[in-house]
């Protein structure tokens, strides 16, 4: 852990030393085009994504390779590919930051009252962190999933629900070795609240891992989302998500093979591009990892 | 060692029970009505509310789960909704074919893991090591469906060397194990890097370079066998993430498995088939992790089990 002072001197010098690296450059690099792709979907995007247009498919009704007009060919609708995937790009960032943001949140709260209140509050919410590190996460998303009629927000929640352990068992390792510190003690002894204490002096400590947790969460909700749609208990068409393409389309897998691994490509550039981006920040914000390389 | 055992045992004991607890109590709350699945749609109210009675589904909450918790300790998972017989045999034949697929898939991870390992941190900051290192970065940020669909489409639909799915030969094996152990080496090849720069930094290596011994003297019989220990030890752990993905593989590859079984109940609203592979895998998941931290102290004697 840095010093406070250090921590808020820290953006400029962060950035600068994450734009050393040219791997997390490639990573922003694909995040802001992914991003622009869904902000600018309604303006460049050449077809309707919803539209099944009477030329796009072949006299025996298949789907169209993709050429000069239809960019990534069409799908068994003949709606044009291109389109969206583009449009999909909204829902997988959508739901990468709900729900990756909620489990934050909710891995943030649970570790930091676990990690500042031991005693029985503590062990409580820790043994349920370990009781449910012991879920087998994905069958227990397909399975929420399954049964609730699932919309974008719905899928949004189950994925929060299984993925905030992670964060929980970090923020709280961090959080009881602060709570030992002299300078809480210090503070503790002049006064400060319990509120206090814990979001204006140790909440700015636990902001590096929680940039960190947060970026590499939302390739972890990336792709679980992705597997949710593609067992067709995510994102519902026709709403397009990058899983649910594939899942509409593998019929034709083997005929029509773009349209499995153009969105596939899709899925694996986002999620690696946070990677990325997350393993970087690690390595700058985190003092212990430097030099490791 | 004996008191610790015990005391993980009683705590996995407990996990586990939480696990069923909670699984129990969401399946319970769950909107989709397993009797009306059961009955069909023509079914009459009267018709309905039999089979609700037969299956114990009118109690109250506490009384079902009661009884599930007493066949439970006696190894009776309950029968299941549809197809009439126990969950226990259901999921007993389908044990095998997933713990073939594990054998494949770890000895996959292993074999590209640990290789691509070695060979970053031998060529350490060469062109090699950040391409092997993307790789890594690549495989874990890959869904296992898109890897499965590459696969089959390259290696048995376009090149025809191995059967598009199904379950039976060494060949069939081969997709969907290769699916799991690429997905999983980008974590095996990274802890590999890293615990075998850690090594060849250390004295005894220095030692041996020293003595005059040849390179590959030095890497493969003093080096490697030092630093392939940690990794090892991670198998246990590696398990539990095993059994989080095979529903997908398992579904693409039609790969008779408990994870195709949980897919096929998840979709009819088999509630005792999802609780029984839901538990088995939590089983999985804590002995794996149980595994794990009992290995560490052979493998570094600074560990101490507390």
């Amino acid at each position: 852990m840095t010093d406070a002072t250090v921590d808020r001197a820290a953006p400029q010098g962060t950035l600068r030393r994450l734009m050393r690296r040219k791997l997390a450059l490639l990573g922003l690099a694909l995040i802001v085009l992914v991003v622009a792709g869904a902000v600018l979907a309604p303006w460049i995007a050449p077809f309707d994504p919803n539209d099944q247009m009477f030329d796009g498919l072949t006299i025996e009704g298949a789907p169209l390779a993709p050429d000069g007009r239809f960019l990534f060919g069409t799908d068994l609708l003949g709606r044009d590919l291109f389109s969206r995937i583009l449009y999909g790009a909204q829902t997988s960032l959508i739901i990468g930051v709900v729900a990756n943001g909620l489990a934050l949140l909710i891995g943030t709260l649970v570790g930091i009252t676990a990690g500042y209140f031991r005693g029985w509050v503590g062990s409580i919410l820790m043994r349920f962190t370990d009781l449910m590190m012991a879920f087998p996460a994905l069958l227990l998303a397909i399975c929420l999933a399954a049964i609730f009629k699932p919309s974008l927000w719905i899928v949004a929640m189950v994925i929060a629900l299984v993925n905030w352990v992670q964060t929980a068992r970090v923020i709280y390792t961090e959080t009881s070795s602060l709570a030992t510190r002299d300078f809480i003690a210090a503070e503790r002894t002049l006064g400060a609240g319990t509120g206090r204490i814990l979001f204006r002096h140790i909440l700015p400590h636990l902001v590096p891992t929680i940039i960190v947790w947060g970026t590499l969460g939302i390739s972890t909700t990336v792709l679980l989302e992705a597997t949710l749609s593609f067992l067709g208990v995510g994102v519902q068409p026709p709403t397009p998500s990058w899983g649910n393409i594939i899942f509409e389309n593998q019929t034709y897998f083997q005929s029509a093979p773009w349209l499995v691994f153009l969105p596939g490509a899709a899925i694996i550039l986002l999620a690696l591009a946070f990677n990325l981006v997350g393993d970087a920040l690690r390595d700058v914000l985190d003092p212990t990892q430097r030099g490791r390389d | 060692m004996a008191a610790y055992l015990a005391r993980r045992l009683l705590q996995s004991v407990l996990i586990l029970l939480g696990v069923s607890f909670i699984t129990y109590v969401l399946l319970y709350v769950l909107p989709a009505d397993p009797v009306r699945q059961i009955a069909g749609r023509s079914a009459t109210a009267e018709t309905v509310e039999n089979i609700r009675h037969e299956l114990g589904l009118d109690r109250p909450f506490i009384v079902q789960y009661g009884r599930y918790l007493a066949g439970l300790v006696q190894g009776d998972l309950g029968r299941s909704y549809l197809q009439k017989s126990q969950v226990a045999e259901l999921i007993a034949s389908r044990l095998p074919a997933t713990l073939l697929l594990m054998l494949g898939a770890i000895l996959c991870e292993l074999a590209i893991g640990l290789t691509f390992g070695v060979l970053a941190a031998l060529k350490r900051g060469t062109f090699l090591d950040q391409t092997l290192m993307m790789a890594s970065f690549i495989t874990v940020s890959a869904p296992q469906f898109v890897v499965s669909l590459l696969l089959l489409y390259v290696f048995a639909v376009k090149l025809g060397w191995f059967p598009i799915g199904g379950y039976g030969t060494f060949a069939h094996l081969v997709l969907p194990a290769l699916t799991l152990g690429i997905l999983g080496s980008g974590w095996y090849s990274r802890m590999m890097r890293s615990s075998m720069i850690e090594v060849l930094r250390a004295d005894f290596i220095r030692t041996a370079r020293a003595k005059g011994l040849t390179r590959a003297r030095v890497v493969l019989g003093h080096a490697l066998p030092n630093a392939i220990l940690p990794v090892i030890a991670m198998i246990g752990i590696d398990i539990g993430i095993f059994m989080g993905g095979i529903v997908v593989v398992e579904s693409v590859f039609g790969w008779p498995g408990i994870g195709q079984l949980a897919w096929q109940a998840i979709q009819r609203v088999d509630i005792p088939i999802i609780m029984g592979v839901t538990l088995v895998s939590a089983l999985a998941i804590v002995l794996g992790n149980l595994l794990a931290d009992l290995v560490a102290p052979f493998i570094d004697p600074r560990i101490k089990l507390k």
